[in-house]
């Protein structure tokens, strides 16, 4: 089959690979029929996550048709139409049971890896680095799914690949990050990066109430599109951010502020982010922090840090002290994707939200490296790319 | 059930291959200078005497050094962007020294101006690539692509403002009790107020 692999930093290829099979009795291997570039995989493109072998397959935000069962896997049967979450969950374990899924104890192959460098073990992911399991992505025409009798979002014929796709990843990220900070209908809610985990989360926040949202980044296409759903917006680039967030909130603050960034501020947006990008040169540091500190410099005390942007590892000048003197609360975590899947599905089916208005772009899995690196520039007005291979 | 599918039409791809000319046109530098480094390196004393300045061995072996670091360090980095100005600046330095060599009795003239032309062939390059990649980095104009009608719901976004309120936030997403009268704008219902 047909499949993107990574092959080194920026280097990514249409390979031909072998067919997934059956390697367990609740495994399922679907025919991929959507699948998408998330803003996550550039992190992996650009090398910033440790954990990447050449030849690993991309790809985590995934749907098809499942074609193949395991003996022990009753959930599902052939021609089912499934939206493949990003965590991979075993449904069993005291995490799945708690709801934690995206902490599964069990799915991660490598959990000694992960054990090593979190303390311990996250679930399993696809296409996500050796430290989540190594599994094969969904960026190819077939992909086996482990525990897929768990792992699986059951969607309906009639409604498109497109409006269901991003039930996988960005739809219940963005849901997470404002449910993370329990809205409030007085509350302002200030949101950094208006890439696709960012819009999400702007509508999130605007479908649970929020009085106003703020939205943050320097591309014009994104600023627009998050207006259009509703935020306010900061372009970085020609304001400082904390002032402005001062300025619209009567010098009080944001009570919430989500990061929708992560781990790759842009790197000359200040002088932080440089220093930051000069760190990461000479392996003294691995992430940019910049949005971080700017969230506990300016949100409002007592309010509620929400981080649904990927960070991978160590952070320099965390200005903890305002944090803790804030009595700032964190909250932070991959997404517990089913979690949220049944409600959103629904919230699709009653028209109150439809995820395809971020799609900028649709692909052949050959077009895939190119894509790459056009999302990852913000070139061409890329804000989401879907593959059909 | 209602749609609301994205009036602006989805485009396939520009064409723009995965990696530009000027990050090739960037790695062939690097590995460009880390031959010459090399090569400096390794025989100084042999490059010192085809282009007539003896006794300059050590600051050549130097210059091979710096060659070397920035030829690692633009095929390591994500952005090889910074080193290659920093190539620029190291081209500076040799046509700086050898211009030091343009002597009446230099005798080995020619091989001087053969180095010298060479230099300020690959500082051109150099240059061209430093230019190319910061285009290449450069946002399109603003304007250019229209997603002003793209809000992803139904109605107009006041109407759907609060539309998911009947989501039951779980128990542990909840903002810690004793800071909800800070973070509600009013005080919570049944307490006794904020300890001194």
């Amino acid at each position: 089959m047909k499949a993107l692999v990574w092959h080194g930093t920026a280097d990514i290829r249409c390979d031909t690979v072998p067919d997934p099979r059956i390697e367990d009795g609740r495994d399922a291997i679907i025919k991929v029929t959507a699948c998408a570039i998330c803003g996550s995989d550039l992190h992996l493109y650009d090398h910033f996550m440790p954990g990447m072998k050449s030849g690993d397959i991309m790809g985590h935000e995934t749907m098809g048709e499942v074609v193949e069962v395991g003996r022990d896997n009753t959930a599902l049967k052939v021609g089912d139409r499934i939206v493949v979450p990003f965590t991979i969950t075993c449904g069993q374990c005291d995490q799945c049971r708690r709801g934690n899924f995206s902490v599964c104890e069990r799915s991660n192959r490598n959990r000694k890896l992960a054990e090593t460098a979190f303390g311990h073990t996250t679930a399993g992911l696809f296409g996500y680095t050796h430290l989540t399991g190594g599994y094969p992505g969904g960026q190819a025409e077939y992909l086996r799914v482990p525990f897929a009798d768990a792992t699986h979002i059951k969607v309906p014929h009639g409604v498109s690949d497109e409006t269901l796709l991003f039930l996988s990843d960005i739809l219940p990220t963005g849901w997470q990050g404002a449910v993370q900070c329990d809205i409030q209908p007085e509350d302002t809610v200030a949101i950094w990066g208006c890439g696709p985990v960012g819009q999400m989360a702007i509508r999130s926040a605007i479908l649970l109430g929020a009085k106003r949202v703020i939205a943050i980044d320097r591309v014009p296409e994104r600023l627009a599109m998050a207006r259009a759903g509703g935020a306010e917006t900061i372009d970085f680039s020609q304001d400082n951010v904390v002032s402005r967030l001062n300025d619209m909130t009567g010098g009080k603050g944001p009570e919430k502020c989500i990061d929708s960034v992560g781990l790759e501020a842009h790197a000359t947006g200040s002088l932080d982010s440089m220093y930051d990008r000069v760190k990461q040169a000479m392996m003294l540091e691995t992430d940019r922090a910049h949005v971080l500190r700017e969230m506990i410099y300016v949100c409002r005390p007592a309010g509620v840090l929400s981080v649904p942007g990927v960070y991978g590892g160590l952070l320099d000048k965390i200005p903890f002290g305002a944090m803790m003197n804030k009595g700032l609360t964190l909250r932070t975590g991959q997404t517990h994707v089913n979690r949220w899947t049944g409600d959103l599905l629904r919230r699709i089916e009653e028209g109150q939200i439809d995820p395809s208005f971020v799609i900028t772009h649709t692909v052949g899995l050959e077009d895939g490296p190119a894509m790459y690196r056009t999302f990852r520039d913000k070139q061409d007005g890329c804000i989401k790319v879907v593959i059909k291979p | 059930m209602s749609q609301t599918h994205a009036r602006t039409p989805v485009r396939g791809p520009t064409p723009r291959p995965a990696h530009s000319g000027h990050a090739r046109l960037a790695r062939g530098l690097g590995w460009f200078s880390i031959g010459l480094g090399l090569a400096e390196l390794i025989a100084p004393r042999a490059l010192c005497r085809a282009i007539g300045l003896p006794g300059r061995e050590t600051l050549v072996q130097a210059y091979g050094a710096r060659e070397v670091a920035t030829g690692i360090a633009i095929l390591a980095s994500h952005d090889p962007t910074p080193w290659i100005w920093g190539r620029v600046g190291g081209d500076a330095l040799d046509l700086a020294t050898l211009a030091t060599g343009y002597e009446h009795d230099n005798p080995r003239i020619g091989g001087l101006a053969l180095a010298t032309a060479a230099v300020v062939g690959v500082t051109l390059a150099d240059v061209a690539c430093v230019q190319g990649l910061t285009a290449d980095k450069r946002l399109p104009p603003p304007g250019r692509f229209d997603y002003a009608d793209r809000s992803g719901f139904p109605r107009p976004v006041d109407a759907m403002r609060g539309q998911a309120a009947d989501f039951a936030v779980p128990a542990d997403f909840r903002i810690p009790e004793p800071l909800r009268p800070w973070t509600s704008g009013a005080p919570a219902s049944g307490r006794s107020g904020v300890p001194a």
